[in-house]
């Protein structure tokens, strides 16, 4: 039995009368690639900031590495290991590619409240910078803004960006939004590599690529997951098909 | 497409340079006011010694509010608060005979950090216009307990006793000395803050100024890091205060005011933020415009109204972005200028000469760096063609291609 990296128990969550999640369970298993698709609306998104720590929920447990992380701040839990990229890119447009990466990098590897040495000649930090840059195929970009990127760019430096908090887990939300299909390739190819490393919730429209990548799939419909298991018995389930694919039952 | 943003000041390229610009500009700053001294005693009869004592101080004040503006993305409106605070606790110190530098810079120093702390606990909690507001509430605070302060002269103010005592000398009281004083502790600053936004924890802070949503994803949780910054900024806030103090002999409420919170954050967008000499140059630029335009006019603040005001609209970036305008702007081709002005590509082949000389010396590089790198290039553009050189090898020196074939044109 695969020891449970992220477990979400009876999570509730609603905006006003509108819940987005209603009675969440999940778990995600180390070494697994769960996806979740759903409709626009479904809670998807709430559901990502719920577990990384953007939203509270009204009710429910988290559970993240076998603590209980229900109330942790966003800052606490990536410190934890839970590193997420964003479905509208969150880069520190001000600062070079490898600058990003660096300051992630800083945040797991010592105190930052250090106030003399110059943060840029520290090799180490840029050295694991760099590395995880190249894991992205974003080595030549490192000196580049990142504010000037292209957006597939900088959909990989957020992957990128992920990488260097050496997570337990990656959230990934939407990495392919907006992404052309040359670059949905590439994105894909490179989170396939990275699959065999890494745990990974992923949320994601397109649907090649959630068959391609995810080991499990989990179907969140207005707030409730209708259906879970591989990708073939999902597919396959009536409901899902109802309700996601838009077919008659 | 993002439009480029302004090239940071702080850009890893830079940080193995001899000097980089930023420091150069200070450095100039610098030597001018070394030499102040010696020109004010030969021309307006020490006048000019106090504008410069003033201008250092309020320039060191500048600095440590830029240090939250430029580099924490906090506005704050209560700044002057800190060096009022200062100044008091140095004053108070010395009104119960505690009148050595040993303490009463200590105090001064401890009464604006507890003051930081305290207020800055609530205050960087909130953001944007909220932190503006909290901050003039706080610093207006600080104003009405100091104008309530009746052992201490209300709202009239405290006299000093005299100047803080040096080892139990009255060393401060020579007035080229105190100047050199505000000099050095002016330099401190200069480097303890351009240090600081380079380091870990600066980037820090530079990151949440840009993305704290990112920032919170990878781990950093912002409070700690502003509140800190906060203190450090209220601290060196409270060393222009001891300054402050120190020169006039006297604190009123007055150095507390909104109004001095206000030219504060004047002096900061005059000046540029997001550079370190920016804000030097503007306390210095606010305060020689406040002494000639008193000079007109008792009513010399409708003057310097507008004045402001074009500054924030047609001079982005304040001084320091004019500066930088000028240094990005296009530069003509060896050719178009060789045209015109056959002396100035001469001077830059000179230049460009004695650069590579330095450069095979090894040692001093820095020294002849001063030409600029573009113009260097440029020069060694036309001295090679001059030479008759393989034109191709010259691409990579002058890293513009056009420049080289325009000046391949003209040669023939």
């Amino acid at each position: 039995m695969r020891r449970t990296v992220l477990r979400l128990e009876h999570l509730y969550k609603a905006f006003g009368a509108l819940p987005v999640a209603d009675g969440v369970n999940l778990t995600v298993l180390a070494g697994e690639t769960h996806a979740i698709i759903g409709p626009n609306g479904a809670g998807k998104t709430s559901l990502i900031n719920q577990i990384c720590g953007a939203l509270l929920p009204d009710a429910g447990r988290i559970t993240f590495d076998g603590r209980d992380v229900t109330q942790l701040s966003t800052a606490a839990r990536a410190q934890l290991g839970l590193a997420r990229s964003f479905q509208i890119t969150q880069v520190l447009a001000r600062f070079t590619a490898l600058e990003n990466v660096a300051l992630a990098v800083q945040a797991r590897s010592g105190s930052s409240f250090r106030f003399w040495r110059p943060a840029d000649a520290e090799a180490p930090l840029n050295r694991i910078a760099s590395r995880c840059l190249a894991t992205v195929g974003l080595a030549a970009r490192a000196d580049t803004l990142a504010g000037v990127l292209s957006h597939g760019e900088k959909r990989r430096l957020e992957i990128a960006l992920a990488l260097a908090q050496a997570p337990k887990l990656l959230l990934l939300d939407e990495p392919m939004a907006g992404a052309g299909s040359e670059e949905t390739q590439a994105l894909v190819a490179t989170l396939k590599a990275l699959k065999r490393r890494h745990t990974m919730l992923l949320i994601e429209h397109d649907m090649a690529a959630v068959f391609a990548l995810a080991d499990r799939i989990s179907v969140l419909v207005a707030g409730r997951i209708i259906a879970s298991g591989k990708p073939r018995a999902v597919r396959a389930n009536r409901a899902v098909r109802a309700a996601y694919l838009g077919e008659a039952p | 497409m993002a439009k480029a943003p302004r090239a940071i000041p702080d850009a890893p390229a830079r940080a193995n340079r001899a000097l980089s610009f930023d420091q150069r500009m200070a450095t100039a700053l610098f030597a001018l006011l070394a030499v102040l001294p010696a020109a004010s005693h030969a021309a307006a009869g020490g006048y000019l010694l106090l504008l410069g004592e003033r201008a250092m101080i309020f320039a060191i004040a500048a600095l440590s509010l830029e240090l939250l503006i430029g580099a924490g993305g906090l506005v704050s409106f209560g700044h002057a608060a800190f060096v009022g605070v200062g100044a008091y606790a140095a004053g108070i110190a010395a009104s119960h005979g505690h009148g050595d530098v040993m303490t009463a810079l200590p105090a001064a120093l401890a009464a604006s950090a507890l003051l930081a702390l305290a207020t800055g606990a609530i205050a960087v909690r909130t953001q944007g216009v909220y932190f503006i507001m909290i901050t003039l509430a706080f610093g207006q605070m600080a104003y009405f307990i100091a104008t309530s302060l009746a052992p201490y002269g209300g709202d009239d103010g405290l006299s000093w006793p005299t100047r803080s005592l040096v080892l139990g000398t009255r060393i401060l009281k020579n007035e080229t000395v105190f100047f050199y004083l505000c000099l050095a502790l002016l330099i401190a600053s200069y480097l303890g803050i351009s240090r600081l936004v380079a380091s870990r924890f600066g980037r820090v802070l530079r990151g949440l100024m840009d993305n704290a949503t990112r920032m919170e994803a990878i781990g950093f949780a912002p409070y700690r890091y502003r509140l800190t910054a906060y203190v450090i900024a209220g601290a060196i806030g409270g060393l222009a205060g001891f300054l402050l103090g120190n020169q006039a002999e006297f604190v009123s409420p007055a150095y507390m005011h909104w109004q001095r919170s206000g030219e504060l954050i004047m002096m900061v967008l005059l000046g540029g933020t997001g550079t370190r000499y920016g804000p030097m140059f503007g306390a210095l630029a606010f305060l020689v415009l406040e002494e000639t335009l008193s000079r007109v006019t008792v009513n010399w603040k409708i003057m310097l109204g507008p004045l402001l005001v074009a500054t924030v609209l047609y001079a982005k970036g304040g001084i320091a972005g004019a500066i930088d305008a000028w240094r990005q702007r296009p530069q003509p081709p060896v050719a178009a200028v060789a045209r015109r002005r056959p002396t100035r590509v001469l001077a830059a082949a000179g230049r460009g000469l004695l650069a590579s000389a330095g450069r095979l010396a090894g040692r001093w590089r820095s020294r002849f760096r001063f030409a600029g790198p573009r113009t260097v290039a440029a020069a060694w553009g036309a001295v090679k063609i001059a030479c008759g050189c393989r034109l191709a090898r010259l691409a990579p020196l002058a890293g513009r291609g056009t420049r080289i074939a325009g000046a391949r044109r003209w040669w023939r």
